[in-house]
């Protein structure tokens, strides 16, 4: 798409107000206002409207890569709420011809809508996000009954994009120590699925009083999932299990 | 050492791996699970964090006789139908290697935990896709590719993610790798890489390089491809002098959303879907009797293209087709492609349940690239005869080993991935116990490998890459396109070699050594620009009419001139030829025939 070839007469003006800074030279981070110049017949992306922003400001700095929503690149905070740039709508966040980008909040900006996301895949890494199985694999594929199959839908979607983790005030206040839904929602997605045969241990690994029962059950991960999966199920789905695993104790 | 500096070899920090492989995708990761699994040390350089790559995108499956929905099913007759849909250049040992081996490899990945979807009897799900056949061709439409819903890319990534965590590979995540470094016995002896987020940059010395960075679908203006896919290994690959072969085969995929390129499976048409033109005609009977809607994707792209030019498209401006899944009802829509719901809302504002979806065929996958050997090993050319590039392999739609010929059939690209990415991990694993002796680069071979570097470091003046690559993918888009023609291929070249000369004298503006993108787009521009060329010239060259090369100056194929590959080198620009092949290793050749579905 190129606002050059578009009449005039199809052209109206925004401005992004985007927060800046690159360490190497910035003292402290600053917001940015950069006028673009949008199609009107047609509806374009977040994302869209940043590329057109980066044609101007060359400098300009943010992930990207599926532009379809499947690949988790491209989240950030877009007008106070987290979302995946390129498929939200500009014309579902635009308010009086504006539009105010910052870095996903709770991680260390790298630099402009770029943050560091490793405390968000440590703590994926704690749950163990693989299958754990013991038994010796069969020559073909292990079987699964499509209703066994179908509890891991709402979880195996998951993009990773962080969205929820960095949404969440307790993973605000203890990222090192509370799982964070990202996470938590890797270990039901394991858990639920009947072909793994490490159940109890991954009980164990989250019975502590930081790992899971920070969930507040504050619902920020619900609201802003861009694929619309509910972290807060899972995690009182987790809850329960260890509940009835006490009782049976 | 920082990536924005006047950087030399002398001062260049080394680090060193058993293995190193170049992309993070299906491809890559299958291949560094299988070294690191032997206990090798491994490393993936990823320029994206690995779940990001483009297999995340693959939606409809991997294409398998894994015998779950038929159990006669025989991975011979998958053989016959990828060699027909090759249009009979594909090489018939990689894809007997392929199809035989499949099954194995799909089971793997069932058992890393890849959440197939499931029939009744518990087994993997298994959907039809276009060109499909039991018997050879004689039976009837085949149902072969083995899916999870309509995510299957992001299921097969994930999990290969998941497996290479429990495995232990190291993985250098937002790593960017410029170039290949070649000893003076031109063995490739690993790349130069910097780490994105500092700029810190290093030698990543090996002796097996793993080059997987998957297609190059952006130089078209349209395309479903991800913005990463720029041709990163071939650019790599051909600044080191080694060739690609049949870089002139893209597949344009029917179904792209139309205006945002966004892929729709095929799997849409598996599950029953078809198109529809303006006047609400299902086409696809006329130009395919047999399969219709499930013919190859070179015939039912090209039968869209034509009824969109012979006027009858749908739409105000006549310029697409609809994809009409609504007879199938909500259930098997919304259970079956919940993705493709998603992505309909999304970029079409339509719910594929009550509303056809509107679709133009979209450059979707490069079926050439770098030649392989069956091992992954990099094939290079001289007087006719094949040598082996020692150190270097490559795997996936960056290789070309080739099991796709002029046109690839859906759900093989995820099977060629694992397949091959396996394949390679296997023979270096081997190659490793017996031993790989390979000289050190010298100063002199890392500072060729840093010239690029360097070049853009000093840049003062210049074209911005957004201006050059949106002329590169105009002049793409609009000469080598569906249809070709050799007076437009020629204006092509012409402009192209104007815009080689803006390429090589890019303007980086920005030097910061911090996650500067502007950085990487200019270097993924020049790799970019080496494919568009490639592709540009060959085209030209192959004088006739095969799988998704369709040229209205040549309409038929020419068996006697061209059952052959072409192999392109960028030093000489020059073309040349290189057998097929036709020895598979227990079964008989298939033979060309009239293609028709």
């Amino acid at each position: 798409m190129s606002a050059a070839v578009i009449p005039v007469a199809q052209i109206k003006t925004i401005t992004m107000s985007i927060y800046r800074y690159d360490p190497t030279v910035d003292k402290k981070p600053y917001m940015q206002d950069v006028v673009i110049e949008i199609p009107t017949d047609k509806d374009i992306m977040v994302l869209d409207a940043l590329h057109l922003a980066k044609a101007q400001e060359p400098s300009l700095s943010y992930r990207r890569s599926c532009r379809e929503g499947v690949c988790g690149s491209d989240g950030m905070n877009i007008n106070g709420k987290n979302g995946l740039a390129c498929v939200t709508p500009l014309s579902d966040v635009i308010k009086r011809n504006k539009i105010t980008l910052r870095p996903m909040p709770g991680l260390p900006v790298v630099r402009d809508l770029i943050v560091d996301m490793k405390q968000f895949f440590d703590q994926l890494e704690k749950v163990k996000p693989y299958l754990i199985t013991k038994s010796d694999s069969p020559d073909i594929e292990r079987k699964q009954t499509p209703e066994d199959r179908e509890e891991l839908d709402g979880l195996y979607e998951c993009i990773l994009c962080g969205c929820c983790s960095t949404s969440c005030p307790s993973f605000w206040w203890n990222p090192d120590k509370f799982l964070g839904p990202a996470a938590l929602l890797q270990s039901w997605r394991f858990i639920a699925d009947t072909r793994d045969e490490a159940t109890e241990e991954r009980l164990d690994d989250l019975e502590d009083a930081f790992s899971l029962y920070r969930c507040h059950g504050i619902m920020n991960c619900v609201s802003v999932c861009p694929k619309g999966l509910n972290p807060t199920e899972a995690i009182s789905n987790i809850r329960n299990k260890l509940l009835t695993r006490e009782k049976s104790k | 050492m920082l990536v924005n500096e006047i950087i030399n070899a002398k001062d260049l920090p080394v680090m060193e791996f058993d293995g190193i492989i170049v992309g993070g995708g299906g491809a890559g990761m299958r291949a560094s699970l299988q070294l690191a699994e032997s206990g090798l040390n491994t490393a993936v350089i990823s320029k994206v964090f690995p779940t990001r790559s483009h297999t995340v995108s693959a939606q409809g499956g991997i294409t398998c006789a894994i015998q779950s929905d038929d159990p006669d099913d025989d991975w011979r007759w998958h053989m016959f139908d990828t060699v027909k849909g090759s249009d009979y250049i594909g090489d018939q040992e990689a894809i007997e290697y392929m199809c035989s081996e499949g099954p194995k490899a799909v089971f793997e990945l069932e058992h890393m935990g890849l959440p197939f979807s499931r029939t009744e009897e518990g087994r993997i799900y298994q959907r039809p896709f276009g060109g499909q056949s039991k018997d050879y061709g004689k039976g009837g439409q085949a149902t072969r590719t083995c899916a999870a819903a309509d995510r299957t890319g992001h299921s097969l990534l994930h999990t290969l993610y998941q497996a290479n965590l429990k495995a232990g590979t190291n993985f250098l995540n937002e790593w960017f790798a410029v170039d290949l470094v070649l000893n003076t016995d031109k063995a490739v002896v690993g790349v130069i890489a910097f780490k994105i987020e500092t700029g810190e940059i290093y030698y990543i010395k090996s002796k097996a390089t793993v080059l997987a960075t998957g297609g190059a679908g952006r130089i078209y203006s349209s395309t479903t491809n991800a913005l990463i896919n720029s041709g990163d290994g071939i650019g790599m690959a051909l600044r080191a002098g080694m060739p690609v072969q049949d870089i002139e085969m893209w597949q344009f995929h029917p179904t792209g959303i139309h205006g945002a390129g966004t892929l729709v499976t095929e799997g849409c048409r598996g599950e029953g879907g078809y198109l529809l033109n303006k006047d609400g005609e299902r086409f696809m009977e006329r130009y395919a009797p047999n399969a219709k809607d499930l013919a190859s994707r070179d015939v039912v792209a090209r039968s869209m293209a034509l009824e969109i030019l012979e006027g009858r498209g749908c739409g105000p401006n006549a310029d697409h087709i609809f994809l009409r899944l609504d007879h199938l009802g909500p259930e098997v829509v919304h259970k079956r492609l919940p993705g493709i719901t998603e992505l309909s809302k999304t970029f079409a504002g339509v719910d594929p349940a009550v509303t056809p979806i509107p679709v133009v065929p979209t450059c979707h996958y490069m079926m050439g690239g770098i030649p392989t050997n069956i091992n992954g090993q990099v094939i290079s050319v001289a007087n006719g005869e094949d040598t082996i590039i020692d150190g270097l392999y490559a795997a996936g739609e960056v290789a070309c080993v080739s099991v796709h010929g002029g046109n690839r059939l859906g759900g093989n690209s995820l099977l060629d991935l694992v397949v091959f990415g396996r394949a390679a991990g296997l023979y270096i694993e081997e190659a490793m116990k017996q031993g790989v002796d390979l000289k050190d680069a010298s100063h002199d071979d890392i500072d060729k490998a840093l010239e690029r570097l360097n070049k853009l470091n000093a840049s003062t003046e210049g074209d911005q890459v957004s201006v050059l690559k949106e002329k590169m993918q105009q002049n793409m888009q609009n000469n080598f396109g569906v249809f070709r023609r050799g007076d437009l291929m020629e204006k092509g070249i012409g402009e192209l070699a104007k815009t080689r000369e803006e390429v090589d004298a890019i303007f980086l503006q920005d030097k910061s050594a911090t996650f500067n993108t502007a950085r990487i787009e200019a270097l993924e521009m020049q790799n970019l620009f080496e494919v568009a060329e490639a592709t540009a010239i060959t085209a030209n060259e192959r004088k006739e009419s095969r799988g998704a090369h369709a040229r209205d100056d040549f309409t038929e194929r020419d068996d006697d001139n061209w059952l052959k590959h072409s192999i392109y080198f960028a030093e000489t620009k020059e073309v040349s030829k290189r057998d097929v092949n036709y020895r598979p290793k227990t079964v008989q050749a298939f033979q060309p025939m009239v293609r028709s579905y």
